[in-house]
């Protein structure tokens, strides 16, 4: 097991060189000239061209790679031409509100979609085979910024009934700061008003990603057990008289789980990207609100930090996934 | 024989027939609305902002007084044009990038699916929005950002059926017979990946519509005063509480034409995995 581990990490690497050359690249060959951002607008030759010396932009690009390299493997990012602070600690104030929220979402849509695929692949038949399809399909066409703002129009512009934007509803309902997760934090201090206000705020945004998704995830499910539930296997297991959910769940769940996993890692990284959005229309203070913000001005150092920050995020859920094959298929260790 | 054939898959399921007829709309739209409406894509007219729904402008006037349905016509144009430039962009690399690795195997194969693998690393939208976002927000950037996070897929569903090509039986004959394999590649194996990427393109067409007009939505795409939907949308959602006509209709458009799309591409898959399966069962 720990050889098979110490392997799958080993094989990131070359990955993650060749993510990092790639972001690398794409500062460099910008036409914006990134010492020209970072100097400002209406700056003097001079001290744009000392503020080039300064990020050792005037090096060779090998030189360069890695300064890049060196400063990264630090944890420095660079500043933040918008807020003016170092990305490094921006990202470490927006990140929780991000994960807070595509977290929230990827649990409810699992919790809900997998039984409901499960109920799908158990009652198979033409209605429910064409619900499941069309919904799936449908949902994927459904534009996510649109259906947020369709969201805000019904749920606050016409019914009241939900806040249009924001965390919570004013800084006094904020949790004392202890992990920087809402929900967290209002649990661990007892302060349940400001738990009911988090959530109350957290509802259309997460309705919004949980609804992107969650016909998918149903149709998926549905299919891989449907895929394990006409194995040979299964009608053995049938045929030696054992009961209709002892074959669903105690035969069939473990081997459909394999590609369902796969899939829910890719859904997780779809999460990431999606919040951002989401993140944006509702004033969602995470990192794809800022980052957005900061998409708008120019702001380099934060793009490549955040293109990263998911990157590696999608590695990791990868990487996880597959630990998780060898845990539910114990075949795969040993290959 | 070919027409007859996909007249009758068409007409065998009326779904078909109905995402055909929805996207010959948007198509015909986005080609002859602009230049039959009576209204033009940026005439300004500020006595009349805002203006509700009626016969004259039949989705209302935006915040300039523009016609929003002669935009949201003239926004099809756009959205057709990035999502086919893109796709053709797209399935040019990926054919030449998989193709190569899958037939030729050892290091090229080696080489060209490490890079490939780096570009699948990066969910699609991000990458998209970085490049667009360093490139600076335009046309060709957007349809440049969308090209560079796309191809990679491709890459690998050539090389996936390369491989498999590559041991057929045919494959071999025209190689026995002393075919060079430039020729064997180009004349025999290349024609036979025709089916997944159509399977693939015609689902793709949608998504990148999705994600182009997001790029757009965000501000990194076409700028003011392009009638791009994701634009649109954006600039409508500031008055959605007064007009949410203005939001609503592009991202309607949006919605229809992905759907359209997605639905047509569900439906060949369907189709070409039973043909698949049949022929695998003979």
């Amino acid at each position: 097991m720990l050889s098979y581990l110490v392997r799958r990490i080993l094989l990131v690497i070359p990955t993650l060189f060749g993510v990092s050359v790639v972001v690398f690249v794409l500062t460099r060959v910008v036409p914006a000239d990134p010492a020209l951002a970072a100097a400002g607008i209406g700056a003097s030759q001079q001290k744009v061209e000392a503020i080039r010396r300064e990020l050792g932009l005037d090096k060779p690009l090998p030189v360069q790679y890695a300064y890049y390299i060196r400063d990264l493997s630090r944890g420095d990012l660079g500043i933040s031409i918008y807020s003016g602070l170092p990305v490094s600690q921006d990202i470490v104030r927006f990140f929780p509100a991000t994960i807070e929220l595509s977290l929230t979402a990827f649990f409810l849509v699992c919790a809900i979609g997998i039984p409901l695929g499960i109920f799908a692949a158990t009652h198979h038949g033409k209605n429910v085979d064409l619900v499941s399809r069309v919904s799936a399909v449908g949902t994927t066409a459904l534009p996510t910024f649109w259906l947020a703002l369709i969201l805000q129009l019904v749920f606050f512009h016409k019914l009241h009934w939900f806040p249009l934007i924001g965390r919570v509803t004013s800084f006094h309902m904020r949790p004392e700061h202890i992990t920087g997760f809402f929900i967290l934090d209002s649990l661990l201090t007892g302060n349940w008003a400001s738990l009911a206000d988090t959530l109350y705020h957290m509802f259309l945004p997460l309705v919004a990603l949980v609804a992107a998704r969650l016909a998918i995830v149903v149709r998926l499910t549905r299919v891989c057990v449907l895929d394990v539930l006409s194995l040979d296997y299964i009608r053995t297991a049938r045929a030696k008289g054992l009961s209709n959910p002892r074959v669903v769940y105690k035969h069939s769940l473990r081997n459909a789980a394999i590609p369902i996993l796969t899939e829910l890692g890719m859904q997780f990284s779809w999460m990431l990207g999606g919040s951002a959005v989401v993140e944006m229309i509702f004033v969602w203070p995470g990192l794809g609100f800022y980052t957005i913000t900061a998409l708008n001005n120019m702001d380099f150092n934060t793009i490549i930090a955040f293109t990263l920050i998911v990157t590696g995020l999608f590695l990791a859920s990868n990487l996880l996934v597959d630990l998780t094959y060898s845990f539910l298929n114990p075949r795969i260790r040993f290959e | 024989m070919q027409l007859a054939k996909i007249i009758h898959w068409l007409v065998n399921r009326w779904i078909r027939l109905a995402c055909v007829a929805v996207l010959a709309i948007v198509v015909l739209a986005s080609i002859f609305g602009p230049l039959v409406s009576p209204h033009r894509i940026s005439a300004i007219d500020s006595k009349n902002t805002f203006g509700r729904p009626s016969v004259q402008h039949l989705l209302g006037t935006d915040e300039l007084g523009r016609d929003i349905f002669t935009r949201v016509m003239a926004g099809a144009q756009l959205s057709l044009l990035i999502s086919l430039s893109v796709l053709s962009v797209s399935i040019f690399i990926g054919v030449l990038v998989g193709a190569a690795a899958g037939y030729y195997g050892g290091w090229p194969d080696l080489i060209l699916m490490r890079v490939t693998e780096v570009f699948l690393t990066f969910p699609s939208l991000v990458l998209a929005m970085a490049i667009a976002a360093s490139f600076g927000p335009s046309l060709t950037n957007t349809i440049l950002a969308l090209s560079i996070a796309w191809w990679s897929s491709y890459a690998r569903l050539l090389r996936a059926k390369m491989l498999e090509i590559r041991e057929e039986h045919y494959i071999e004959a025209a190689r026995s017979i002393g075919m060079s394999a430039r020729r064997v590649l180009l004349r025999h194996a290349l024609p036979n990946c025709f089916g997944p990427i159509l399977v693939r393109a015609t689902n793709d067409l949608g998504i990148v519509i999705l994600f182009s007009t997001t790029l757009g939505f965000l501000g990194l795409g076409p700028q003011p005063p392009s009638p791009e939907w994701g634009l649109m949308v954006s600039t409508g959602s500031k008055y959605l509480s007064f007009a949410p006509y203005y939001a609503v209709a592009p991202g309607l458009a949006i919605f229809m034409t992905v759907l359209a799309f997605a639905i047509l591409g569900d439906e060949i898959h369907e189709s070409y995995r039973q043909t698949a399966q049949q022929v695998e069962g003979a």
